[in-house]
């Protein structure tokens, strides 16, 4: 079972991979915008810490440490996200969605992973490059870098999770390209320590959206001051919100009609 | 024993009814109000395996919407379906396994790739094996005659080709239950021909069942002995198509040539102008009207009202050629879609 899944994931990454090398130049140019991205992010922290302010107990180093993992999230979201759950709605509207519940696979998997996009790479590229920059000034450990994968792979699950509800959203509400933007702002938050939010906010992006998941808790554990109450919660919280995405599917197929032919 | 089976199955869907107008729209908007719209009425029915069977009825008669609810896409709303022993909104492995849905105006295969590399996806997602894979591949596409066309992009080939391709991708798991929505939607005559004496092909060599709708007529009597006929949702026939047409025989067609100069010496006729070309309202009363072209008028007409129509006609005008035949068997069906039942 796990086998087959395996090789209808190979197979899709590498037939998305092939499609994508049709359009040479869009590699060029996501090169460039992340990059621009990039100077723009750096530019906006630095004017915070010039003038000697600091998010509460973050150092400049520390802080672009959270703008690298923000980077990498943004990088990995628009590599596996990004091309799969906004398609969602298309597949709804056109009515191919039938095409995908016919299949002897899991809808949702189907759905999640079908494309990759190589656009989001240089991101993913860049942030490393800011992290390790980052870490080289701090002194950090390479067992540093490895303790953040774990957190940052469960922001990961959970950023996902969340993203395929509102994608789900789409069998009522056809067109929902925008709640996905708004999803998509939302995060942007997350490029700032969380503690730099005044006490409102960080409840909010810590509760509601939990931004403060995505990147401030694997820059605490890269940085060895996080207490493993945040771990737990980020593991609780990337299993839940799974659960709930895989259950809202379920739920939303339910209602779901077919366009007509 | 039956492979489909299906009693009494209903569908019904909410469709929110709005004025036109600004302030049916804000009170649309603010409070809506629901209908619910039956698209399929309590149909019962039942096919054996091996059976092909065509699924007739005007659009929105309801026929994608069983197929639909056939293939598990849809809840019914009330009814029972069994499809090899399944219920198809369950959408088990084993039973999507066995069947396929082909639709005519959907298309799976991704547009900038070789057909190729999407049917190697869906070999995988059968779990076929490379060796199955290769051995399929290959018996289709010489069945659909589609060698060539497998490698280059989906893009570049031709709409014929394209459709031929998506059955080949439809197929690869070898369903044992073929449902086909409109297949041959826009195909020239070619490839009408060509996707026709290919499904009968798979269903002689595998003895597959299929259940096809259609607008070609052709399709319909090349492939089906049997048919379903549905009005508004209800099934209306079910039977030999050949059994259908007898129950229309009471049908003629009759094509009559006026003569150009219809000098008939008729005391009372309003119509001073005999030169004047013969209107449609002239002709209502004779019968059911089906085409006019300039003088030369078809109508269809019952059996029994024949020989008095012929000499009404006789008697009214000045004519120069009357034939009368059986009319084709896409008038009968047209005629059954509007009237909507039975004689």
């Amino acid at each position: 079972m796990i086998r087959r899944y395996l090789r209808v994931l190979r197979l899709f990454w590498l037939v998305s991979f092939a499609a994508e090398l049709e359009y040479r130049v869009n590699f060029i140019v996501a090169v460039i915008t992340s990059l621009g991205g990039l100077v723009g992010s750096l530019f906006g922290l630095f004017l915070f810490y010039r003038n000697d302010y600091s998010f509460q107990g973050w150092s400049w180093e520390e802080a672009l440490v959270v703008l690298g993992i923000f980077t990498i999230l943004q990088g990995i979201s628009a590599t596996f996200l990004v091309p799969n759950l906004n398609k969602i709605v298309s597949y709804v509207q056109e009515g191919t969605l039938d095409f995908v519940l016919l299949k002897p696979i899991s809808s949702q998997f189907w759905l999640s992973t079908h494309t990759i996009s190589l656009w989001g790479l240089p991101d993913v590229l860049f942030g490393m490059i800011i992290v390790g920059y980052a870490g080289a000034q701090l002194g950090l450990a390479p067992s540093a870098y490895l303790a953040m994968l774990p957190p940052l792979a469960l922001g990961v699950v959970s950023l996902y999770s969340l993203w395929f509800i509102l994608g789900a959203t789409s069998i009522w509400f056809v067109k929902i390209y925008n709640v996905t933007e708004v999803l998509r702002s939302l995060l942007e938050a997350g490029r700032f320590p969380i503690e730099g939010y005044p006490a409102a906010y960080r409840v909010f992006f810590t509760f509601i959206i939990p931004v403060a998941f995505l990147t401030t808790v694997p820059a605490q554990t890269m940085l060895n001051r996080s207490d493993p109450a945040w771990l737990v919660s980020a593991a609780i919280l990337a299993a839940v919100l799974f659960q709930v995405s895989r259950w809202f599917w379920q739920f939303a197929l339910r209602f779901y009609t077919s366009a007509s032919s | 024993m039956p492979i489909i089976d299906v009693h009494q199955l209903t569908k019904s869907y909410p469709v929110a009814i709005r004025e036109p107008g600004l302030k049916a729209t804000l009170k649309h908007f603010f409070r809506r109000t629901y209908r619910q719209i039956e698209a399929v009425k309590q149909v019962s029915f039942s096919i054996e395996p091996g059976e092909v069977v065509g699924f007739l009825g005007p659009n929105g008669a309801g026929k994608t919407t069983t197929l639909k609810m056939l293939t598990g896409l849809i809840h019914p709303s009330a009814g029972q379906v069994s499809v090899a022993g399944h219920r198809p909104f369950a959408r088990s492995p084993q039973f999507l396994n066995q069947i396929t849905l082909v639709m005519g105006q959907k298309q799976q295969l991704i547009w900038d790739l070789p057909a190729l590399d999407s049917l190697r996806i869906n070999a995988a997602i059968y779990g076929l094996s490379d060796a199955e894979f290769r051995q399929r591949v290959g018996e289709l596409a010489e069945m659909l005659s589609l060698q060539n066309q497998l490698n280059q992009p989906v893009r570049k080939l031709s709409l014929g080709e394209r459709m031929k391709a998506e059955m080949l991708a439809a197929l690869l798991h070898r369903p044992q239950i073929l449902f086909l929505d409109e297949p041959t939607l826009g195909l020239d005559i070619n490839a009408q021909v060509a996707v026709r004496s290919f499904l009968q092909d798979y269903n002689q060599k595998y003895g597959a069942t299929v259940l096809l709708t259609s607008h070609y007529m052709a399709d319909i009597t090349a492939l089906c002995d049997r048919v379903l006929v549905i009005h508004q949702g209800s099934l209306i026939y079910d039977g030999l198509l050949e059994n259908l047409l007898d129950r229309f025989a009471p049908y003629r067609e009759v094509t009559v040539e006026f003569a150009r100069n219809q000098n008939h010496d008729q005391n009372q006729n309003h119509n001073q102008n005999h030169d004047q070309p013969i209107s449609p309202e002239t002709l209502k009363p004779f019968g059911d009207l089906k085409s006019l072209e300039g003088c030369k008028a078809t109508f269809l007409v019952r059996t029994e009202a024949l020989t008095q129509t012929v000499s009404k006609l006789l008697n009214s005008f000045t004519i120069q050629d009357l034939t009368i035949t059986e009319p084709p068997i896409e008038d009968i069906i047209g005629k059954v879609f509007k009237t909507g039942q039975l004689s």
